[in-house]
């Protein structure tokens, strides 16, 4: 079959799954809406955890970040899953004994206080609402590439989507559907990830491909790197000798280490991961599903480093020094003369991500280390449609010959394309290509999917139901049930729909913000919550103003050095916004524990609360209202 | 629950996070970062070794750290008549 007949059959057939699945789970009260009814079970619930957690960044970006960053890119592997030891030993049976709706919840109950609840909404929003824009940006970028529609019908079908399972489905409609989604994206990762390792190492297990020597020789560009070499030393030496930094030599270990910091405590404090814990029925359910979530995360994880190796071995042999007409026409051959076509150069220069500049006129590619064109990020600017001799797009930026060693660069690559690119860059059959398209979107969708229930959750339930329909005498809400299911509902339109326009017109740092989401639910979910749990004497006064200092110190570092024109030389200790939630995490410990020691314990009645959610007996089912 | 036994049961969990994140600091700051230099000169089949705990390494311990706790946790909720 053809390729985008494939494609099409993928894509509809796992969409037609999830909207069926949305329909069967319908939900019918808040708890199913909130947390799924709570009686989720644990391998479930770990699966659709990981589904969740792993996004369009983790299935699309992160191979392509490690393949071009090397070494220093296992901060995002170790940050993304270091986690989950965080949630599973420390957060998530607490406060699943505590047995709640949502992340706001607990920090209001526990501080007492609907200021603190208030502002745990707001930086949720926050949080959330860069992740989700991030989310689908991803959905964009696979349907423009995949399916031949423009960005924004992309962003709208996948609205669609989400819109039938969230909306309708609630939790309980998240959490099937992304069970299938996650089986579609392990598969999608993993099919292709076999082929690889089979093909460039000859072994089957794509985690163990790392270890593996080369099945072939290649030419770098300046030497010919022989068949058997082991994959790391003919990586290290290719891009070595292309003038790159050695691929497994670490760079500033401070900024790996508080990237590393801010990556984990920011996943343990994320709430849309965090709420998942609450859809089990007991506190050892809620353990032991942190354990299978990390387990089917690491399925995936595992096999990146391998992944990420590979495809940059396979794109220095496929590109370097090949004729570009003969290349893209798929005339060009290998050093062992199989054929080497660059059908996909081609295609993923259409779609933007990739260009050719042919610097010294030679009419061949020439890959090494520096900017192609003159642009602060090195990235082309097309000419409109011009067309060059050789048939390549043209820019308005192309930088003239430099006379680098050993040559100079000749083409910009979006590290965002690696994954998806990774199964026609290696002539994998078809239908591992439409598998992709698949995976990416199912990876999207979840994440989306989840981020936009949390949303919703916290404004119909702790914003509407708690703080602004509050009964003062009860303390309880004046909402009935009906009402606040409803609130639920049309709380996840809207997010849908601003969730939309963010995807359609992405704030140019999209990417960015995704990573300072992690820096702010760093400094401001974690430190609140493990304080709660961990020390009773924390009170209302100390955890407000540890939320506050943290999350403005966090906001401005970055709004400072990112969009407002810092420079690195005044990086406090030298650390970069990236990692600054790391800093501003600590500055939310001290000053919250110094705060509640000069201020009254809390109440009796809150210091018991605390001593109930350590002790698993009693959790019962998580009541409403 | 006596108040001493909870205090019991509460001092032994605790003692049994520290060990394990004692072991999930050492594999990924400590190996994986800190010390991934000392490491590298260590390689197996051309994979250095503070190279591997950073890409792959540490995050199968951490899966292995947690079934450990999860073991842990529900002996000690038996032992001391805690669990639901």
């Amino acid at each position: 079959m053809e390729l985008q007949n494939l494609i099409y059959l993928f894509v509809g057939v796992s969409f037609a799954i999830y909207i069926g699945i949305a329909i069967w789970s319908k939900a019918v009260s808040t708890k199913e809406f909130y947390i799924a009814g709570g009686g989720v079970h644990p391998v479930v619930n770990g699966m659709a955890t990981a589904a969740d957690w792993m996004s369009a960044a983790s299935f699309i970006s992160l191979a392509g970040i490690i393949a071009f960053k090397g070494s220093d890119g296992a901060a995002y592997l170790m940050g993304f899953s270091g986690g989950y030891v965080l949630l599973a030993l420390l957060l998530a049976p607490y406060l699943r004994k505590f047995g709640k709706f949502t992340v706001p919840d607990f920090i209001g109950d526990r501080y007492y206080s609907n200021v603190a609840r208030t502002v745990a909404v707001v930086a949720l929003i926050f949080v959330s609402f860069t992740y989700v824009a991030g989310q689908m940006r991803g959905v964009g970028i696979v349907f423009s590439r995949f399916l031949q529609v423009d960005v924004t019908t992309g962003v709208l079908i996948g609205m669609g989507i989400v819109f039938v399972y969230s909306v309708l489905g609630g939790m309980k409609g998240i959490t099937y559907t992304q069970v299938a989604q996650y089986i579609v994206m392990i598969f999608a990762f993993t099919v292709p990830a076999i082929f690889l390792s089979l093909q460039v190492t000859g072994i089957a297990i794509p985690q163990l491909g790392i270890f593996g020597q080369t099945t072939f020789a290649f030419n770098d560009g300046v030497r010919i790197i022989p068949e058997g070499t082991y994959l790391m030393h003919a990586l290290d030496q290719a891009v070595e000798d292309l003038g790159f930094s050695t691929y497994t030599e670490p760079g500033s270990l401070l900024n790996m280490f508080m990237l590393t910091v801010a990556l984990m405590v920011g996943t343990a404090g994320l709430p849309h991961v965090i709420v998942r814990f609450f859809t089990v029925p007991k506190v050892k359910d809620a353990r032991i599903s942190a354990g299978w979530a990390l387990l089917f995360i690491a399925l995936l994880y595992t096999a990146i480093a391998s992944v990420a190796a590979i495809s940059r071995v396979n794109l220095i042999k496929n590109v370097q020094n090949v004729e570009y007409q003969q290349f893209i026409d798929g005339k060009a051959k290998h050093l062992d003369g199989t054929t080497n076509d660059g059908g996909w150069f081609k295609t993923w220069e259409q779609g933007g991500l990739l260009a050719w500049n042919d610097r010294n006129g030679d009419g061949k590619i020439q890959y090494s280390s520096g900017k192609v064109f003159d642009h602060a990020k090195g990235k082309p600017e097309y000419d409109g449609e011009k067309i060059g001799e050789y048939g390549q797009r043209l820019t308005t930026n192309a930088l003239p010959a430099a006379g680098a060693k050993p040559f100079d660069n000749e083409i910009y690559v979006d590290r965002d394309i690696m994954v998806l690119a990774n199964p026609e860059i290696a002539n994998l059959p078809n239908w591992v290509i439409a598998l992709m398209a698949a995976g990416g979107l199912a990876a999207a969708l979840s994440t989306a999917a989840g981020l936009l229930l949390v949303i919703a959750s916290s404004i119909s339930h702790d914003l509407l139901g708690k703080v602004i329909f509050n009964d003062p005498k009860t303390g309880r809400t004046k909402l009935s049930e009906k009402t606040e299911l409803m609130a639920a509902r049309l709380s996840a339109v809207v997010a849908i729909c601003v969730a939309g326009y963010l995807g359609i017109h992405p704030p140019g740092f999209v990417a960015q913000v995704v990573a300072f989401a992690f820096g702010l639910a760093a400094a401001s979910f974690f430190p609140a919550i493990i304080l709660g749990i961990f020390d009773k004497r924390m009170n209302r006064e100390g955890a407000i103003a540890g939320i506050i200092v943290g999350l403005v110190f966090t906001f401005s570092y970055i709004v400072y050095f990112v969009f407002m024109g810092g420079v690195k030389e005044d990086y406090l200790f030298g650390v970069a916004p990236t990692g600054i939630g790391t800093i501003g995490m600590i500055l939310h410990f001290v000053v919250a524990y110094t705060v509640s020691r000069m201020t009254a314990p809390p109440p009796q009645e809150i210091q018991d609360m605390v001593e109930r959610i350590r002790i698993p007996k009693g959790a019962g089912e998580a009541h409403d209202h | 629950m006596t108040e001493e036994k909870a205090k019991a049961y509460w001092r032994e969990n605790i003692s049994m996070i520290l060990k394990l994140l004692a072991v999930w600091l050492i594999v990924s700051y400590g190996a994986g970062i800190l010390f991934i230099n000392q490491m590298n000169s260590i390689e197996i089949s051309g994979v250095k070794l503070g190279f591997w705990f950073a890409q792959q390494g540490s995050i199968m311990i951490f899966v292995v750290l947690i079934f450990i706790y999860v073991r842990f946790m529900n002996k000690l909720d038996e032992k001391y008549d805690v669990q639901e």
